[in-house]
């Protein structure tokens, strides 16, 4: 009994650790259902959780991997890197160190690639540089994204995943809202197709400017999307929220969403859009 | 103008008690004002008025936020924090003068958009998106101007305008110094400190591209002689929207692009 119990409290323990008791194997907690989950099958499931099905949150290679053909993806304006417009104290150096421990650049990374055969301009954001803020750069990328498409007749498709705008970049940050909406707008009236994926987590200025614009709004299942944060609206306003807030299929419930569409079905959903639209694969 | 004064120090004025607001100035600055209600959608949103009125002898459309001047108009606009359907409104009236020809101008003064739970079941995200979006492509004259506080998305909601212009101590910012200094360090009583780092005056703001002009404020403030400001505001007005309306729209539109696609700071 004794024996037992200790061996309870060791499984509690390990499990606090992010450790699976038998074999030491690691296990990270999906952040919906709370349930512990072993990363290697976690990994293999491209990050879905087995048990809610809640889609976290891919680095730019694996989002790469997953979506387009091998070796189609083509990088634009990789060595494009922010200044420090409101001099930030210690914004350079986070920086650096952000660089140097993801590999990326800023928070989006954007290129050309083929789905299927089908070209496309494509960005994609990413939580782990800076919760994926949109300041000069990320607005930059963008904005040519969307001029390079519209000047070469390309669809675009924009996976989003952004805390808001950058506030070490001030109000040049806020500006970058206009800049990427106005991008938007010149590539729609040269009637190019417009994608857009909300991933996990879509919130605050980005919510609030190109994300909101695409002439198709996709979701991946579960993840949040939102103009405000909840915990602003929950301490301000005093008001207690449903446990499915601000969640993707909240949002398609409230008419802002067109689809949620599962990773595994992801590519093949995208490439149908892609020829639905009149896009056909490059000639090779 | 005195120069010293801090950002802190303009915050405060900005937040004085009989700060002058747009329903101040519309008596003032125009003739013939027909107020205009709602978004043809929901409903009638207080914390935005607009309608149409004469600048001079030229109609005009006349778009902003309403802050109150005691705690009963306040509460009637929300503290100036518009729901969607306030945008939805500003851009019903915003193509309705496209249509008529008629520039635009408008009155930023909010604290930001309303954070709450109605505001994001009906889409504040995409009303501010499709706001920011339809404006940059209006096929009118837009003049957009600070008038006390310009809060984030919910300002540049009414701010994508052919030029822009700041009260003297009008401040123009990505988030409130409270907000800043709890996102960026888990402290809102720094806020001060966040306020005199951001760069959100009208000195920066013509600095960093995103204002032109920075209209004279009376001595002390606004408050101190309403004749005065509205005078000012008048006729900066009346100068550049007879520039504006004389420019081919689709010059005026290429110009409006650049105008926001040259700010960023970067290197490659």
């Amino acid at each position: 009994m004794g024996e037992r119990l200790e061996n309870f409290f060791g499984v509690v323990k390990k499990r606090f650790n992010g450790y699976n008791e038998e074999d030491n194997r690691e296990t990270v907690k999906c952040p919906r259902c709370q349930s512990l989950i072993l990363l290697e099958r976690y990994e293999e499931l491209h990050r879905v959780c087995p048990n809610c099905n809640y889609h976290g949150r891919l680095s730019t290679p694996e989002r790469i991997e997953i979506t387009f053909d091998k070796n189609s993806f083509n990088e634009l304006d990789r060595d494009m890197v922010s200044c420090d417009p409101i001099e930030f104290p210690d914004y350079g150096d986070k920086q650096q160190e952000l660089r140097d421990k993801t590999g990326l650049h800023d928070a989006i990374t954007t290129g050309t690639a083929t789905i299927r055969g089908v070209e496309t301009v494509v960005g994609i954001m990413d939580s782990r540089y800076m919760m994926g803020s949109m300041g000069s750069v990320v607005g930059e990328k963008i904005a040519r994204a969307f001029e390079y498409a519209a000047e070469k007749g390309l669809p675009v498709i924009m996976f989003t995943a952004s805390g808001g705008a950058r506030m070490q970049e001030g109000i040049v940050s806020l500006m970058q809202m206009a800049k990427t909406s106005g991008a938007v707008q010149l590539h729609s009236e040269a009637g190019g197709l417009y994608i857009t994926v909300l991933t996990d987590p879509t919130t605050g200025g980005v919510t609030a400017s190109f994300a909101s614009l695409g002439d198709i709004i996709i979701a991946e299942p579960k993840v949040l999307i939102g103009f405000a944060g909840r915990r602003v609206i929950e301490s301000t306003m005093r008001q207690r929220l449903p446990e499915d807030f601000q969640l993707a299929e909240f949002m398609q419930d409230k008419g802002f969403v067109d689809m949620i569409v599962e990773r595994k079905k992801m590519r093949s959903t995208l490439s149908h859009l892609l020829k639905l639209h009149g896009y056909t694969p490059k000639e090779v | 103008m005195d120069d010293k004064k801090t950002a802190w120090e303009r915050l405060q004025l900005v937040h004085t008690k009989g700060r002058p607001t747009i329903r101040d100035y519309i008596p003032l600055i125009f003739t013939d004002f027909y107020e205009m209600h709602g978004d043809r959608h929901f409903g009638d949103d207080h914390a935005i008025i607009g309608g149409i009125a004469r600048l001079d002898d030229r109609p005009v459309t006349i778009i902003g936020q309403v802050k109150g001047r005691d705690i009963n108009e306040n509460k009637a606009c929300n503290f100036a924090m518009p729901l969607p359907e306030g945008y939805r409104k500003a851009l019903r009236l915003a193509k309705q003068a496209e249509k008529f020809h008629r520039p635009v101008i408008c009155f930023i003064d909010t604290p930001g958009a309303y954070a709450g739970m109605a505001a994001e079941e009906r889409g504040q995200g995409e009303a501010i998106a499709k706001n920011i979006a339809e404006f940059m492509r209006l096929r009118t004259p837009v003049i957009s101007i600070v008038l006390g506080e310009g809060g984030s998305g919910g300002a540049l909601a009414l701010g994508v305008c052919d030029e822009l212009a700041m009260l003297e101590n009008a401040q123009y910012s990505v988030v409130s110094p409270r907000g800043f200094a709890s996102i960026l360090w888990k402290d809102a009583s720094r806020e001060e400190e966040a306020c005199n780092i951001m760069k959100i005056t009208a000195e920066d703001m013509v600095r960093l591209g995103v204002a032109e002009t920075i209209i004279q404020e009376p001595l002390g403030g606004a408050h101190n002689d309403l004749d005065k400001i509205s005078e000012n505001i008048k006729e900066y007005l009346s100068l550049k929207i007879a520039e504006k309306c004389e420019k081919d729209i689709d010059e005026l539109l290429k110009e409006r692009y650049t105008k926001f696609r040259k700010i960023g700071e970067f290197t490659e």
